[in-house]
């Protein structure tokens, strides 16, 4: 159950995957203790049940696909719920993992393919076959879908005209991939490495190629429970952002990974885990593992910042792959739900990183760049799409129409 | 009304049919396989779904009825706004509910104030299984530790067990822990 408004009680919601690392490991090193916080952690196997649990408070806050953060808000599917997110707990992690013949086909070379080369082998592959292949991603309001999509459609394969995307459950990916239910898939770590250990698939792209800084995870909350908790909430930023940094120091890849694989978190194979969180990629099965920098994105350049940007991108591929009309008011409420405001209060005055502004042109960058701080320093590496456009907030319209154009 | 059961505890399932078989009118479906699911609820074209929070192919099954939608069936998960209390009692009790279009909320609440039942029964039945699981090894223990009492002091067995609890009673623990510890020991000085 949910905790009382004053408590330093917080039961968090989440699904076994290697991002769910930050919560996992601010519960067991101690860093949310150390900001008064009593973390519970409650795990499930579909995200429609972590949502229903925040919804009806079970949970105070979620381990969140971002784009369902955003769904909720505005109410697809089911009746609108505001919910606010105040910390994104990662970048990217997923790759795309096909059958081992497909991979062949449209990765003749081998090791991780260049995104727009691959995409034209699959397009002539597409043209010159009758049955549409299928692509399994983990839910329809993930950002696996809308990454899956993006570097499919600019690549000039049409999703759900030329090929099919169904919703396969992570720890089914394998096994869809195996018995011909899906020809590739789309999702994160360490469900690749599996199908890939059982000779089920190859890995043939990391999201990471498609959007160089793609958002991923969020930490979400209704907003009437962020608003009543708040305090909570900024300890938990804190928190959070401790914890990665312990993350990503080298020297506790071993013994995270080992807490990471636990029963009651992922509940699987250490080794996998390890692999995944040192970016490390196994692609095909009796391959030599492949080190892929920023594979998993955790926290440099303020990752867990919440851009406005990033939200009003996903708003735009809700807009494209939904079939919706641009709406001023949903594209605001959309906005409204990452909020930056409540990161940089809670780490205001604590030396952590924090940028000036609060929303960017998303891939306007394509080498290091320092950028204008609050607080502290940041270089900002490339965070460029693959195609090399960039999406400018002030022009979400536009970027939609030209979209909805191509 | 067609009812599907979609639940990959095929007793728990069980449990639940039989809660809906007393409700007239309905015709009832149990699914307790993944594979082929979705083809599965396609051919039941059930009214109402009823799914265990648990099941990982929820989301599966959530996609599946949002596409329906362009098909002409609209089925959605039930959120009765005017409701709330009985749907957050589904949600404690670890049921969601998906209802197809245009059904009415009075015939819904019923077959969902059902489920709910069944599934907190089946859940209290699971709990005292495991008490008595509990009890049943707890049982064991206390005899193995007697057995040691008696073969390392001579003791006979009601002298093995009086020693136990006179021990417990002493510590203010329960006689299962002692046997546990006494257990424990033994093993660790090497016995069998």
């Amino acid at each position: 159950m949910a905790s009382a408004a004053g408590s330093g009680e917080m039961t968090i919601g989440f699904l076994p995957l290697v991002d769910a690392c930050l919560p996992i490991l601010a519960r067991e090193h101690g860093f949310a203790e150390a900001e008064g916080l009593s973390l519970r952690l409650v795990r499930d196997m579909s995200w429609a049940t972590v949502l229903d649990r925040l919804l009806y408070g079970h949970s105070d806050a979620a381990h969140l696909v971002a784009p369902l953060a955003i769904a909720t808000t505005l109410g697809r599917g089911r009746p609108a719920q505001p919910l606010s997110v105040p910390f994104v707990l990662g970048l990217n992690g997923n790759a795309v993992t096909m059958r081992p013949d497909l991979a062949r086909t449209v990765n003749p070379a081998g090791g991780l393919g260049d995104p727009a080369a691959v995409g034209a082998a699959l397009r002539a592959h597409v043209a010159a076959t009758d049955r549409a292949l299928r692509f399994g991603v983990v839910h329809r309001y993930s950002s696996h879908n809308y990454m899956l999509r993006y570097w499919l459609a600019a690549c000039g394969v049409k999703p759900d005209a030329d090929v099919e995307i169904t919703t396969v459950a992570p720890p089914f990916c394998a096994d869809a991939l195996e018995c011909g239910d899906v020809d590739a898939i789309c999702v994160g770590e360490p469900w690749n490495s599996v199908a890939v250990e059982r000779g089920a698939g190859e890995i043939v792209l990391a999201t990471a190629q498609i959007w160089r800084r793609g958002v991923e995870k969020v930490l979400a909350f209704r907003e009437p429970v962020m608003e009543a908790r708040r305090t909570q909430a900024e300890a938990l930023v804190r928190a959070l952002r401790k914890a990665g940094e312990h993350f990503v120091d080298p020297a506790n890849l071993e013994a995270n990974a080992a807490i990471l694989a636990r029963t009651e978190y992922l509940d699987g194979d250490a080794t996998l885990i390890r692999r995944a969180i040192s970016d490390r990629l196994l692609l095909r099965e009796g391959g030599e593992l492949l080190h892929y920098p920023d594979f998993m994105f955790q926290h440099r350049e303020a990752a867990n910042f919440p851009w406005v940007s990033q939200a009003e991108w996903l708003y735009s591929q809700m807009v494209r792959w939904d079939g919706l009309a641009f709406d001023s008011g949903d594209a605001r409420k959309a906005a409204r739900v990452f909020r930056p405001d409540i990161y940089r209060s809670a780490l205001l005055g604590t030396g952590d990183p924090l940028p000036g502004a609060s929303s960017k042109v998303e891939g306007s960058l394509a080498g290091p760049t320092s950028v204008s701080m609050q607080q502290g320093i940041i270089t900002m590496e490339s965070n460029s799409f693959f195609d090399g456009k960039p999406f400018d907030p002030e022009l979400l319209e536009a970027y939609i129409a030209e979209q909805r154009g191509a | 009304m067609r009812i599907a059961i979609v639940d990959e505890s095929a007793s728990r399932a069980a449990v639940i049919r039989e809660g809906l078989a007393a409700v007239e009118g309905c015709e009832i479906f149990v699914v307790t396989e993944r594979r082929g699911l979705v083809a599965r609820i396609g051919e039941i074209a059930p009214d109402i779904v009823l799914m265990d929070l648990g099941n990982p192919s929820r989301d599966v099954l959530e996609e599946y009825f949002a596409v329906s939608r362009v098909l002409g069936r609209p089925i959605a998960m039930f959120v009765d706004e005017s409701d709330e209390e009985s749907i957050a009692a589904s949600v404690d009790a670890g049921v969601s509910s998906y209802v197809v279009d245009g059904l009415a909320p009075h015939r819904i609440r019923p077959i969902l104030d059902l489920a709910v039942r069944r599934f907190n029964a089946f859940a209290r039945l699971e709990a005292d299984l495991a008490e008595a699981k509990g009890k049943l090894a707890e049982r064991e223990v206390v005899d193995k530790a007697k057995r040691i009492l008696m073969d390392s002091r001579g003791f006979s067995e009601p002298q093995a067990y009086s020693e136990l609890r006179k021990t417990a009673m002493k510590q203010g623990k329960r006689i299962a822990d002692i046997a546990e510890a006494v257990v424990t020991a033994h093993q660790l000085m090497g016995g069998k």
